[in-house]
């Protein structure tokens, strides 16, 4: 379908770009630190942020502009089980309240970057370092290459279609956070969050409202889910579908914990304090990701139909459909600025953990903190440049793919990191063991999934048939949870036998109160890090 | 180190996800606050819910001995 180029809506949009451009170059200057050539400072922004500003990093940071786009257009197709994004972002924070300060703690007891250098010191294991740094990267960089695929949602609305405007916000992206590290996704979360707020409580008063309330909205959607041949649609769970909700809804929530975009957040923060102010505080963020995607009923009620067949255009559409132009360009600037601050948390986050675990550890052990720095915003070059290429070169539907393998794949690092935190009994080589058995049995069922509505017969989605395991039954339960459950039983079983074996635990660096520190506790070694130990386990 | 006592104010964490986790407490229609469902509400109710036991606990926990 061709669309008119919307001006007024793409001048605005440019002009919002080129104001966060501006801040992003100007975040260098700002909470100056003595020197930007060091690793804490560059990629952790010298583990300065008090509660604002990580709240607003984290907030940035976890709720994506795909997350804004996705949402509601899988509402609009498929009904409530669109909705487990809500229950996933509410039951996150107390879930990970008590892992993500014990974390915080031993990091600044020994200066670790990434959650990778914490389980190699744990565990005296370069090689369980290494995998934990190697997932991490393959699953954020398709996770960078979605948050494109927001920017062009937006703007196949404003009518520009093409690669080159992609390339050129990326190029722009790339350019200051490789000036500025982390402080620039830091100081343009601000803005980004501001306007997203305003658009979001604007429209979800002012649609409904003009829909004739949501009694209206409800009985059009469940009219149109009722008209379908689809089984798994409609506004409430099907019986089937239950148990998929929630289990993706709890596997999400771990997986969010881990990647390393939001390890880098939570480092970041000045204290323990700021991260539990922040757990109590983020779900403000859940609201209106609950209100947006009641945005895809709204689409429905609209009479909205989707550009081509991509569904994620539906949200943009509705605000083109009920608002003047100027509000839709503050909204799509609003999106598009969105997608600029994950993309960039997730490239320094992706390039701290191959500096720390792979250049530093295997490549260079004597680097100094200047090279560190330098290697790092290379990488971090090299990531965007990669996620481009992935949007450029592939189907986008490939990156939805990937990012589907990166949740269940992420969730294969969490026995390290969480019995880490609580020092259990755990064994390096069963973590390791446990590590390989969830990621094959992982990759295995996603392979095994055929999507019937798609034709796919491989990759169809991450929720995977109970009937194939036996039971005769229509119920799906989310493939990571299952991965995980596999790679458990590896741990616990390999931990006891490699005990029983006396085979060498390895060496832990750290000590039972590292856990526990505080900021201004006299006991934290700042920087410099802890010497790189030539570990080679 | 203090704190035993104050250790027992986590246990309110498993509160959201208890709510949250178990589908069928909450997958119908009825009753329906200004024309949105129970399913849509009810998960929404416990954003604030959750905040409330999380703020709860930091302040509960925060004083170190």
């Amino acid at each position: 379908m061709h669309r008119d180029v919307e001006v007024l809506q793409l001048v605005i949009v440019i002009a919002l770009f080129a104001l966060v451009a501006g801040l992003g170059f100007f975040a260098s200057r700002w909470r100056r630190a003595e020197k930007l050539d060091n690793l804490e400072e560059w990629g952790l922004g010298g583990r300065s942020f008090g509660g604002w500003i990580t709240w607003f990093l984290l907030g940035g940071d976890a709720y994506t502009a795909y997350t804004f786009v996705a949402v509601p257009a899988l509402v609009f197709g498929m009904g409530a089980v669109g909705f487990f994004a809500v229950p996933y972002t509410v039951i996150v924070y107390p879930m990970v309240m008590l892992a993500a300060v014990r974390l915080w703690s031993v990091a600044h007891a020994h200066g670790f970057v990434t959650s990778a250098d914490f389980v190699r010191h744990r565990f005296d294991s370069s090689t369980l370092g290494l995998a934990i740094a190697i997932t991490g990267i393959v699953a954020t960089m398709p996770y960078i290459a979605l948050q494109l695929v927001g920017i062009e949602a937006v703007l196949k609305t404003t009518g520009v279609g093409g690669d080159w405007p992609v390339i050129i916000a990326f190029a722009v992206l790339a350019a200051y956070t490789y000036q500025s590290g982390l402080r620039a996704p830091a100081l343009i979360a601000f803005v980004k969050d501001t306007l997203i707020y305003i658009v979001v409580i604007v429209a979800v008063i002012a649609i409904p409202i003009q829909l004739g309330g949501f009694d209206d909205i409800f009985r059009a959607a469940q009219d149109k889910f009722a008209s379908t041949p689809a089984p798994g649609d409609g506004i409430l769970l099907s019986h089937s579908a239950t148990l998929g909700y929630s289990s993706l809804a709890f596997g999400s929530a771990l997986a969010l914990f881990i990647y390393p975009h939001t390890v880098t957040g939570i480092l970041a923060a000045r204290s323990r304090d700021t991260i539990k102010r922040n757990m109590a505080g983020l779900p403000a963020y859940t609201l209106m990701l609950g209100m947006l995607a009641l945005f895809g009923y709204m689409a429905i009620a609209a009479g909205v139909t989707p550009i081509g067949s991509d569904q994620n255009t539906v949200v943009p559409l509705l605000l083109d459909k009920q608002f003047p132009d100027w509000f839709a360009g503050i909204a799509f600037g609003a999106i598009t600025i969105g997608a600029l601050v994950p993309a960039a948390i997730m490239s320094i986050a992706a390039a701290n953990l191959f500096t720390r675990n792979i250049y530093r550890q295997y490549l260079r052990p004597d680097a100094t903190p200047q090279q560190e720095a330098r290697v790092s915003k290379l990488a971090s070059l090299v990531v965007k440049a990669g996620a481009v290429l992935v949007i450029l070169l592939l189907d986008p539907q490939f990156s939805i793919d990937l990012q589907l393998i990166g949740g269940v794949i992420i969730l294969q690092t969490l026995p390290s990191l969480v019995l880490g935190l609580w020092r259990t009994f755990a064994h390096r080589w069963a973590l390791l063991a446990g590590w390989a058995a969830g990621l094959a049995t992982g990759l295995w069922m996603l392979y095994d999934t055929a999507n019937p509505a798609t034709g796919r017969a491989h990759f169809g989605g991450a929720q995977y048939a109970l009937s194939k395991l036996g039971p005769d039954t229509k119920t799906t339960i989310y493939t990571g949870i299952l991965a995980i459950a596999v790679n458990l039983v590896v741990v616990i079983v390999g931990s006891l036998v490699l005990r029983a074996a006396g085979v060498p635990a390895g060496h832990d660096a750290t000590h039972p109160d590292d856990y526990e520190m505080d900021a201004g506790d006299p006991r934290l070694r700042r920087p410099p890090a802890t010497p790189a130990q030539d570990v080679t386990a | 180190m203090g704190g035993e006592r104050q250790r027992w104010w986590y246990a309110l964490l498993v509160l959201p996800p208890i709510g949250l986790l178990i589908t069928p407490i909450y997958n119908t229609d009825d009753p329906r606050l200004i024309g949105i469902p129970f399913f849509y509400w009810y998960q929404l109710a416990w954003v604030p819910l959750s905040v409330v036991i999380t703020t709860i606990v930091y302040l509960k926990t925060r004083q170190r001995d």
